[in-house]
């Protein structure tokens, strides 16, 4: 392909045809700032609405200032991105997008990592002349996301997440002028529409219009509650992900860290969520060769192939959008209900408390959870097996409070007996993890053979969709793997029309797994960050001692005390759950 | 905005998917779509969107973005007694402006709203052809010709 020539301040750029000015800029490290402008790498997203007019440069020859998002270059142009003019038009812009923004920084949850801020402060704002009325929409809370439109700067990127890669389609931009924000359908609140709560939009807000429903006051409350026990579990991605928070390159393992910090926090017991991954593939993995068994003998009542369901966003999603459907997922809960469970039985048993007073807290790279944990389902006489999922983000913030010094604390290990865990737990952050992980146990139990190589690199990856054979000692099994909502409803409507050719399937509601998580700290569309969280992972792995969830020597301890056996009556009781058909039909007709 | 469930009639259902399928079921028609459904309602209640998105394979939420952008759209069902005002060129000098606002005032609702009980709408109209008689209002068959805003309250009192 012939290159094209262009000049950006003075600098002398090579690019692909096609390239935008902005791409151009940034290849060679010169800043163009925008607020609406989204570019997800991998995923194949670009969103650029040329809306915000944050990004307009100069090119010479031309009368207007263009916006660099959207003006693709041509041989010989030249730009100049930072001249008085565009200095100029830009503050202008941001002075309107200003007046009708509330001036509230002090107390805005998003305060510090807010790109509309970021920027303001860039360009030396010091007033905002336009003193426009100010238009008002109540605030809309849910069990997991706030929406403050208030605060909405119409980027739109929300909608490109919710519609395009999560095709959830909940959000839409309505209204028109100063009035247009994005809103579920008829205003309605997000608890009265199909959100998943996958938090993908909250990941993308440049402003504090979308966050997640913040519970780090509720902790602290009961963190300094002397008759409480407060126990806390980590999920797999934190580790990969907390230090950049802390201005750590991203992909930097910070597991010791993470736990002496949370130690130091107060917490009582420092768990590990990975435990519980280690138990879902004890029942996941049981049920799936249990199903397969019974399909390959000639059963017609099985069906597969079988869904992982450790994901809440994900089965959210199933349940709005796929109710007839439900018999599909394995019944396994999440590991972070798993967890819940067992703390609150037979954790509280061991060390005798009362279930009232043990309070399970975790930490998630997830919004998701949030509402997960307030599943009435999960529940016993309204005490929640889970009181309150915390995202990365909040944890992040709760260290900083507490004036701890991250950097510098020394590694500390997991508390005993829920903290052990595995490499097959660890690699649930990642997508194709849970079923690189079942597929470890499973091919050992089913076989009756040692696995010896552990790694299956087929089942890694980034693209959305993959799939692999994995080979079962003569018998070959059929495995796909789907990332992100939008792929994850390709696969499901394979199944629908007969098509799907696989024995299971693992779904994760957010681009990259857990990794990208809505709770994760925000990685600005940077999918370079993500392939560094996902390095990590495997890097965790690789360095335990063991790595197949059936050998955690305390899992095996757990099912010898206490739950017998795998899909037996007490992980029943415990550890499944049942879905639920969701979808609803507004319209009543009239004979 | 409106929560009240709508029971809608099956044979104006099946027209509306019969417009649905005349567009070709094409998410790219969603406009003249809701154009033609606003025709056989009157307004587009919720339930009528929500059959949209369905046929068009579209969201409900796309769909109210596009109800809530074109003002023409509207999800508030007519008044029993739907008044209109002209507001052309000849009724507008002659004060139909004023004749508006007492409207406006006598039932305490704007142009494109209905009374709470649902007996009267507010729409304004482009010039009818009465222009002797300006200024004009329309109730909902009946024309009222050289209205001042002092006869509003008498008009009004015909439909109690
Ligand atoms: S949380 Fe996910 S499903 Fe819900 S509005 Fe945001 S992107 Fe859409
Ligand atoms: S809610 Fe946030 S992401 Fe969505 S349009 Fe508004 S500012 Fe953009
Ligand atoms: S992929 Fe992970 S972070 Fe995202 S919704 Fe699912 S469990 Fe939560």
């Amino acid at each position: 392909m012939n290159k094209i020539k262009v000049n950006i301040d003075n600098t002398i750029v090579e690019v692909d045809p096609g390239t935008t000015i902005l791409q151009a800029a940034r290849q060679i490290d010169i800043d163009i700032p925008t607020l609406c402008y989204m570019h997800l790498g991998d995923m194949g997203i670009e969103h650029k609405p040329g809306g915000c007019r944050i990004c307009v440069v100069e090119v010479k020859g031309r009368r207007n200032l263009a916006p660099a998002c959207a003006t693709e270059c041509t041989e010989g142009m030249e730009i100049e991105t930072h001249n008085i003019r565009v200095l100029n038009a830009r503050k202008t812009v941001m002075e309107l997008i200003l007046s009708d923004h509330p001036s509230e920084c002090l107390l805005c949850a998003k305060a510090g990592n807010c790109d509309l801020q970021t920027t303001a402060i860039k360009m030396g704002i010091r007033e905002i002349p336009y003193q426009g009325e100010q238009s008002t929409y109540k605030e809309d809370t849910s069990p997991a996301i706030i929406r403050d439109m208030d605060k909405c700067i119409m980027c739109r990127r929300c909608e490109t997440m919710c519609n395009e890669v999560q095709t959830v389609g909940v959000l839409s931009a309505i209204n028109r002028g100063f009035m247009s924000v994005t809103a579920p359908a008829f205003e309605r609140n997000l608890d009265h529409s199909e959100c998943t709560y996958c938090g993908q939009c909250v990941a993308v807000c440049p402003t504090g219009a979308l966050t997640e429903v913040d519970h780090t006051n509720q902790v602290i409350r009961h963190l300094a509650d002397p008759n409480k026990v407060v126990v806390v579990q980590t999920a797999p991605a934190v580790r990969a992900a907390l230090g950049e928070e802390f201005g750590l390159k991203p992909g930097t393992l910070v597991t010791g860290k993470l736990v002496a910090a949370l130690r130091r926090l107060g917490f009582d017991y420092v768990f590990d969520t990975d435990f519980a991954a280690d138990l879902t593939i004890m029942e996941e993995g049981t049920e799936l060769l249990e199903r397969l068994n019974k399909y390959l003998s000639g059963d017609k009542d099985v069906k597969l192939p079988m869904l992982t369901s450790c994901c809440p966003g994900w089965v959210n999603f199933f349940e709005y959008h796929f109710p007839d459907m439900l018999d599909i997922p394995s019944t396994a809960r999440s590991p972070q209900q798993m967890f819940g469970a067992i703390a609150k039985n037979y954790f509280a048993e061991k060390i005798n408390v009362k279930r009232e007073n043990l309070v399970v807290v975790s930490i998630m790279p997830c919004v998701a959870k949030k509402y997960e944990c307030t599943r009435e389902e999960f529940s016993v006489n309204g005490n929640p097996d889970v009181d309150f999922a915390l995202s990365t983000r909040e944890l992040a913030n709760l260290i900083k409070r507490a004036n701890i010094n991250f950097n510098k604390l020394n590694d500390e290990d997991f508390d005993r007996p829920l903290g052990e865990s595995t490499g097959a737990g660890v690699i649930f952050g990642a997508t194709g993890g849970v079923i690189e992980a079942a597929i470890r146990t499973a091919y050992e139990v089913q076989t009756g053979k040692k696995l010896e190589k552990v790694d299956f690199e087929q089942l890694r990856g980034l693209e959305g969709i993959r799939s692999a054979k994995v080979d079962f000692d003569g018998l070959e099994l059929s495995i796909g793997i789907a990332h992100g909502l939008g792929n994850a409803r390709k696969l499901l409507d394979d199944i629908r029309q007969g098509k799907s050719q696989y024995h299971a399937i693992e779904i994760m509601a957010c681009p990259g797994g857990c990794i990208g998580g809505g709770g994760q700290p925000l990685h600005h569309g940077d999918s370079s960050i993500l392939k560094a969280r996902q390095r990590a992972i495997y890097e965790e792995d690789a360095n335990k001692p063991i790595r197949k969830s059936h050998e955690n020597p305390y899992i095996i301890q757990l099912y010898e005390e206490y739950l017998g056996k795998p899909l037996g009556e007490r992980s029943h009781q415990l550890l499944h759950t049942s879905y639920f058909d969701k979808s609803k039909k507004l319209i009543e007709i009239e004979e | 905005m409106t929560s009240i469930k709508v029971k809608l009639k099956e044979k104006d259902v099946a027209q509306l998917k019969q417009v649905c399928k005349e567009f070709n079921n094409e998410a790219g028609e969603l406009i003249n779509v809701l154009h033609k459904a606003q025709g056989i309602f009157g307004y587009l209640p919720a339930e009528v969107q929500e059959i949209v998105a369905q046929e068009l394979n579209v969201s409900v939420a796309k769909v109210y973005g596009v109800v809530t952008f074109y003002s023409f759209f509207t999800m508030i069902p007519k008044g029993l007694h739907p008044i209109s005002i002209c507001t052309g060129t000849a009724c507008y000098v002659r004060g139909a402006e004023k004749v508006l606002d007492e409207f406006k005032q006598q039932l305490n609702i704007k142009v494109g709203e209905t009374t709470p009980d649902g007996k009267f709408s507010l729409s304004c109209l482009r010039c009818v052809g009465a222009c002797g008689l300006a200024p004009v209002v329309l109730i909902g068959e009946k024309t009222y010709g050289r209205v001042s805003p002092d006869g509003v309250k008498d008009i009004l009192k015909e439909y109690e």
